[in-house]
């Protein structure tokens, strides 16, 4: 499920992370196409996700700690402790320098950005419970945090909390026991916009404290809210999988005086909204059914093209799959284990396009655990079906499977080089006997594989300068070529056998998202996210 | 009567009253509403119809306070007039001549000196929006053709249209569009909904359309039964609207209330639904409204609601979602299997109501009496569902009894019959199920009768039935049950298909046969009083056949397409309506003589499916002998699209008003001092003569009851001659004549105190002792005395403060 997103005006990037700690990081203007993602970690429960000072990614967690993402390397910074228990909500100030974070015991802590970490400023006054909530007004002078029951206005500058807004626990006649305010607001006028449990959006008034008006929306939790930038309309979810739109609309077409009014619900979600983001052009949302949801803004949307419609991301932008043609075997990449399947069979012959009885049903042949908390980053099962090979964030793993008459064995290959310490992508040659492996510090592998060990051929070091890493791979049939894909920058084609850059296809606009070389003629197809 | 009128052909009463919107007055005191040619005024408290604003020729379309002038009353019709009425005197204002057939009136407060009407040019489904110019003039009749366009392509009804905040713009909505005309900026801003094309919006149809009173915000209803509510409607692209659902079913129509907090709508599930904040979450129901919800309209005040219903009826809503009152008219039900009925007792037109329902329903006073729940079932509003229909129902022995015959068919062979007997209660003044039989015969109940011999003691009742049976049901002594039994009475008849079988209703014995070569027969009555040797019957290939029951010998036949054939029960006379491409023609005629009485060509355009006589209650007497059949009875007809019309010289309307307008008088009483005085008085006196016993005439004579207090009461003040000249006349209507007792006099007396004092104060000395006198001559009794004493004191107390103001004068 998708537990926050955070959206970039700047670059159009949208960062979500997900249950499993894993952040994914989308190009709105590359077609909504997955570029960059970190792999999750069992102990990371991501709660806050923010963009501060233009394109750093921070993100913070129930374990405490405040990470910084690397978008060049893609791997972690750095983690820092915030000392103040879990952390449920972080906000980066408008000018971007800084970072708050609101954290279980009540506590709100202001962090300075530096260029190269964060380092703690100040503690604001301590509140009763969690802080669930963060939202700086946008001059930069006051914020409101949402707690359990009350929502607390603070002044930047003295760090004192001036008003204690408290919010009803009724809901529809019945006091639930307690009413936690999922998401605040607060707008450059002074309102203050909180969502709750109760499923009410409510809007108060920061100079006086003052309840101003209330909309009861939904029988469930509101979990989420998300204003525009010019403040004219804003974006709620709830746990009934609605996303509710608000716009300001002027009373009457000659006066002045505009009122925020409810206009139109969007069911598109099956489960809680738990998160929701509005870009200038399109409300954003995601929630406890893994859909990324865009839905583009009519009225803001200039040429009906194919960007106007309606966006559903369900499906990995990753290869999960990989295959082995001879054994006619499958792996299936999950978040801790691999899963080896073998197909069925059928005796039965066709024409295309039928449907053939199997005789015999796919078969579950293993189920490879990873060992500590991290994620599986990539895997991959050789042609020849004897090979595995799959990373994590910090350890390279290698088997040697041998499958003979229902009989199953695994065989790690021990040792491995210390280069070889976590992979972006693994593709096993044609043939089976090389091995290429990305790093993620830009260098590309090549490994001979021999029964029961290896050998290390070959390292094609990134281009000087260039951190980039490489995160496609292909391999031409003959296995002579292998062409390689950055997150940017073009693709380059490397000669296998003399071990040489062949060459380096211009960089397009738009990012690559396949790649694959032709059998017979050796020619390189390329796909990017616009076509 | 005496003057010779040609006998035409009137609408009477029954017409709809849920045709248009009912308008509530500024105070919410009355409410209007259309009905057919009239405008009916009706009381918000009291139900009762207060007026009937009468003039226009044609169907009256559309009903508007004048935003100017709040007790005065717009009009249109399509007669092609506007008309403007004082509807508190229901007096006739003006009338302006605008020609075209109006189909709809708007009238905006902003716009002072036009209204806007819907009307229909050149082709049959394009309707126009224009403003009609209404020129100032003294005089009645004004032409006014200054018409400006506003907006085209629009739909004819008026629930299609509305004018937001102020009058600054007009919203229509038609099929898929919503049209905004701008009044100042001139321009039309036009918004589609995705239309059939898309199986998803295939009802994306508006339905109706209402503007938020003080903000810029347009609600739609639509024929999916969401609610949408527009805004930012003046920007083409940044409009946006917000959605509320609960209907299952299309919205037929939606308000605001006055202050545009809370928005109402209603349909076919005869819920109103009130929407507070405009905020999905936040409703109230009032559900079990009865039938559809066809219009909703608010009290300019805000404090009430009405809705009218598809059953022809309006209820008044408080504003705390409670009804208060309901209007009902005539039921119209689009089936009216029972036919035309006459209830012996009450003499009112008996026919299908509600579904299930049998409704008794006052001609004279266009109104419905009651209702009795025949199937007694929970009525389930849906499509495709299959009712139990009420198909039959006769009366018995003058009204004691009633028998209603109801089915159910779903499929061919499944047949669910029951008959009901029911037998009126005198205590409770109404029908009481009395027996109930299931499965009366094998197959659909063609007839129903009983038997209206005087000399049986039994009430005795004929079903005939598709299976080729009849069956007979007396009432068994003592018991609730009837029992079955094969017989027959002389006065039934029955045919089959074509062979007409008389039987002896004593012995039950087969008397004779009358064969017709030609044609199932479709009606069958005995002639009455003098003819009634005579059967009369009529077949489906269009001939009507008399036989002579003792000769048993075909009398004479004729040839008519006879669709409705109606006895008069208090002549001899027979009144058949027959049936052509041109219309519908009425034949009176006398059973003894094939030349018929009285022919009235082309009576209605459309088919005439029941017809009957309803006995007068004071007969008329015409000289002319061709319109002599009608002065004892008057003939009704329902046509078929459920318009009640009658003969008449003159329209019933007139005889109606005296009475309407004694109930405005009696409501207009101010309550004063004297009132509460009199009243007191009255209740003494009252209780005084009841322990007494003394007196058996209870019975005061009203002041309403005297012609001349009333007029002086219903006069306007600035009308009435000087109250020296009245005095003399009204202390003459007073006296009572002499065979009357004198306990009469006092409340009279009381009564002239109070008129004494109102109108005239210089006799101030004579009046006082005349009261004084006729009290102490009067009256013996002791409390009575002392009573009007302390009266005298009240009354002296009053003349003090009273006169100042007429010195100042």
């Amino acid at each position: 499920g998708i537990r926050c997103v955070a959206y970039n005006n700047q670059s159009n990037r949208l960062a979500v992370s997900r249950t499993d700690g894993t952040v994914e990081i989308y190009n709105l203007s590359a077609n909504y196409f997955q570029e960059k993602f970190f792999p999750g970690h069992e102990s990371r429960a991501t709660e806050a996700l923010c963009w501060a000072k233009g394109q750093r990614l921070f993100s913070a967690g129930l374990n405490g700690e405040i990470i910084e993402y690397d978008l060049q390397a893609l791997n972690i910074k750095y983690a820092m402790d915030a000392f103040g228990g879990p952390i449920w909500s972080m906000a980066a100030s408008p000018s971007g320098s800084q970072l708050l974070v609101g954290c279980e015991d009540g506590s709100v802590k202001l962090f300075q950005i530096t260029p190269d970490k964060i380092q703690f400023e100040r503690n604001f006054d301590r509140q009763k419970s969690r802080i669930l909530s963060l939202s700086w007004r946008p001059s930069g002078t006051h914020i409101a945090a949402g707690s359990i029951d009350y929502i607390s206005v603070f002044d930047v500058k003295s760090g004192s909390a001036i008003h204690k807004m408290l919010v009803d626990r009724q809901y529809m006649g019945v006091s639930k026991r307690k009413c936690i305010i999922w998401g605040v607001a607060f707008l450059s006028d002074g309102t203050v916009i909180s969502v709750d449990s109760a499923g009410k959006v409510q809007f108060w008034d920061s100079a006086t404290g003052t309840l101003v008006k209330n909309h009861l929306i939904a029988n469930a939790d509101v979990q989420s809210i998300a204003v525009s930038d010019q403040e004219d309309s804003f974006v709620v979810g709830t746990a009934e999988g609605t996303v509710f739109h608000f716009q300001l609309v002027s009373v009457t077409s000659n006066s002045s005086e505009k009122q925020w009014v409810r206009t139109k619900p969007f069911q598109h979600h099956t489960h809680d909204v738990r998160a929701v983001a509005h870009s200038p052009t399109a409300l954003i949302s995601g929630g406890t059914d893994t859909h990324l949801v865009i839905r583009p803004l009519m009225e803001k949307v200039e040429v009906k093209n194919y960007d106007a419609a309606l966006r559903k991301i369900t499906f990995p932008h990753r290869r999960l799959i990989s295959c082995s043609k001879k054994k006619q075997l499958l792996l299936f990449q999950f978040a801790h284990h691999l899963e080896l399947w073998q197909l069925g069979s059928t005796v039965a012959t066709g024409k295309n396009g039928d449907t053939l009885p199997l005789s015999k049903d796919a078969d579950h042949l293993l189920h490879l655990k990873t060992k500590g908390p991290e994620n599986i980053i990539c895997s991959c099962i050789s042609p020849c079906g004897s090979w595995i090979a799959y990373s994590t964030a910090s350890r390279f793993f290698l088997y040697r499977l041998s499958y003979e008459r229902d009989n199953i064995s695994l065989q790690r290959v021990s040792k491995m080089p210390a280069f070889l310490r976590s992979a972006l992508q693994i593709l096993f040659s044609e043939d089976s006997a090389k091995l290429f492996v990305a790093s993620n510090q830009g260098s590309l592998h090549i490994i001979r594989l021999l029964e029961g060990s290896f050998k290390h051929l070959h390292t094609f070091q990134p281009q000087s300068g260039t951190v980039e890493s490489m995160c496609l791979l292909a391999v031409s049939p003959d296995g002579n070529w292998l062409a390689a894909s950055g997150t940017s920058a073009g693709v380059h084609v490397y000669n296998v056998k003399n071990l040489k850059l062949h060459c380096t296809v211009p960089a397009y606009n738009f990012p690559v998202t396949a790649l694959a070389i032709a059998p017979s003629t050796n020619n390189l197809v390329i796909a990017h996210s616009d076509q | 009567m005496v003057e010779q009128e040609r006998v035409r052909v009137v609408r009477c009463g029954g017409s709809e009253l849920n045709f248009r919107r009912a308008v509530f007055s500024a105070d919410s005191k009355y409410i209007f509403c259309v009905s057919g040619d009239f405008v009916k005024v009706y009381s918000t408290a009291t139900e009762e119809c207060v007026h009937i604003l009468q003039g226009h020729r044609n169907l009256v379309t559309g009903i508007q306070l004048n935003p100017n002038n709040h007790l005065q009353l717009y009009s249109c019709s399509f007669d092609g007039t506007i008309k403007l009425w004082d509807y508190v005197d229901g007096i006739l204002i003006k009338t302006f001549i605008v020609g075209h057939k109006l189909h709809a009136l708007f009238t905006v407060a902003r716009a002072e000196d036009s209204v806007f009407v819907t009307i229909n040019k050149e082709k049959p489904d394009i309707f126009q929006l224009v403003s009609v110019k209404l020129p100032k003039s003294s005089s009645q009749e004004i032409e006014s053709k200054e018409l400006s366009f506003v907006l085209d392509y629009i739909n004819q009804s008026p629930k299609y249209i509305a004018f937001g905040n102020e009058g600054e713009y007009v919203a229509a909505v038609r099929d898929f569009y919503l049209s905004v005309y701008f009044f100042k900026k001139k321009t039309t801003s036009r918004f589609t909904l995705s239309s059939s094309r898309n199986k998803k919006h295939a009802k994306n149809n508006f339905t109706c359309v209402a503007c938020h009173p003080k903000e810029d915000c347009i609600a739609t209803g639509h024929k999916d039964g969401k609610i949408r509510l527009w805004r930012n409607f003046d920007d083409d692209k940044k409009y946006t609207y917000t959605c509320l659902h609960w209907h299952h079913d299309m919205v037929m129509d939606l308000a605001f209330s006055v202050t545009g907090t809370s928005l109402l709508s209603g349909g076919r599930e005869s819920v109103l639904v009130e929407w507070r904040d405009a905020a999905e979450k936040n409703k109230e129901f009032l559900p079990r409204l009865g039938a559809t919800i066809e219009h909703i309209s608010v009290s300019p005040a805000g404090d009430l609601f009405c809705t009218s219903h598809s059953d022809n009826k309006i209820i008044v809503i408080h504003r705390n979602l409670e009804a208060s009152a309901v209007i009902q008219g005539l039921v119209k039900d689009s089936n009216i299997f029972t036919g035309l009925m006459i209830d012996p007792r009450t003499k009112a037109l008996v026919l299908n109501g509600k579904p299930g329902h049998l409704q008794f329903y006052s001609l004279q006073s266009d109104k419905q009496l009651y209702n009795l729940d025949i199937v007694q079932q929970e009525y389930i509003n849906d499509y495709g569902l299959i009712q139990i229909e009420l198909t039959k129902a006769a009366f018995g022995c003058y009204g004691n009894w009633l028998a209603t015959v109801e089915q159910r068919q779903e499929k061919e062979t499944e047949l669910e019959l029951q008959m009901k007997l029911w037998m009126y209660n005198k205590k409770t003044q109404g029908f009481v199920l009395n027996t109930k039989v299931n499965m009366p015969h094998e197959d659909h109940i063609t007839a129903l009768c009983f038997c209206n011999a005087e000399k049986s003691e039994n009430p005795t009742l004929v079903t005939a039935s598709k299976d080729g049976h009849f069956k007979v049901w007396i009432l068994t002594d003592d018991s609730d049950i009837y029992k079955k039994a094969v017989g027959w009475t002389c006065d039934f008849v029955v045919s089959f298909e074509e062979i007409v079988t008389i039987w002896d209703s004593e012995t039950w014995e087969l008397k004779c046969t009358f064969c017709q070569r030609a044609g199932k027969i479709r009606h069958l009555c005995f002639g009455r009083l003098t003819c009634s040797k005579y059967l009369l019957g009529a077949t489906e290939n269009g001939i009507l056949c008399c036989w002579n029951l003792l000769s048993c010998a075909l009398e004479w036949s004729a040839k008519l397409n006879v669709r409705v054939m109606e006895p008069d029960l208090n002549s001899e006379n027979i009144a058949a309506i027959s049936h052509s491409s041109m219309g519908s023609d009425l034949f009176v005629f006398k059973p003894s003589e094939p030349r018929p009485l009285y022919i009235q060509k082309n009576i209605s355009r459309e088919e005439v499916q029941w017809g009957v006589f309803v006995p007068r209650d004071v007969p008329e007497s015409f000289t002319s002998e061709a319109y002599q059949w009608l002065n004892r009875s008057q003939f009704y007809f329902l046509t078929k699209s459920q318009s009640l019309l009658t003969l008449s010289t003159k329209s019933p309307e007139e005889k109606l008003t005296p009475t309407s307008k004694q109930l405005l008088a009696e409501e207009s009483l101010p309550t004063t001092p004297f009132y509460f005085i009199l009243g007191k008085h009255r209740q003494q006196q009252d209780e005084k003569l009841n322990a007494a016993l003394e007196n058996e005439l209870v019975q005061l004579p009203l002041t309403e009851n005297i012609p001349a207090i009333s007029e002086l009461l219903h006069t306007p003040a600035h009308v009435l001659p000087s109250a020296s000249f009245l005095c003399s006349m009204f202390v003459n209507s007073l006296l009572l004549s002499k065979e009357s007792k004198s306990a009469e006099e006092i409340p009279d007396d009381v009564d002239m105190e109070e008129e004494k004092e109102r109108d005239d104060s210089d006799e101030e000395n004579d009046f006082t002792e005349k009261v004084q006198d006729t009290d102490n001559t009067d009256l013996g009794e002791d409390i009575i005395h002392q009573l009007s004493k302390s009266e005298e004191k009240e009354l002296r107390k009053f003349r003090k403060v009273d006169y100042s103001w007429i010195t100042a004068l």
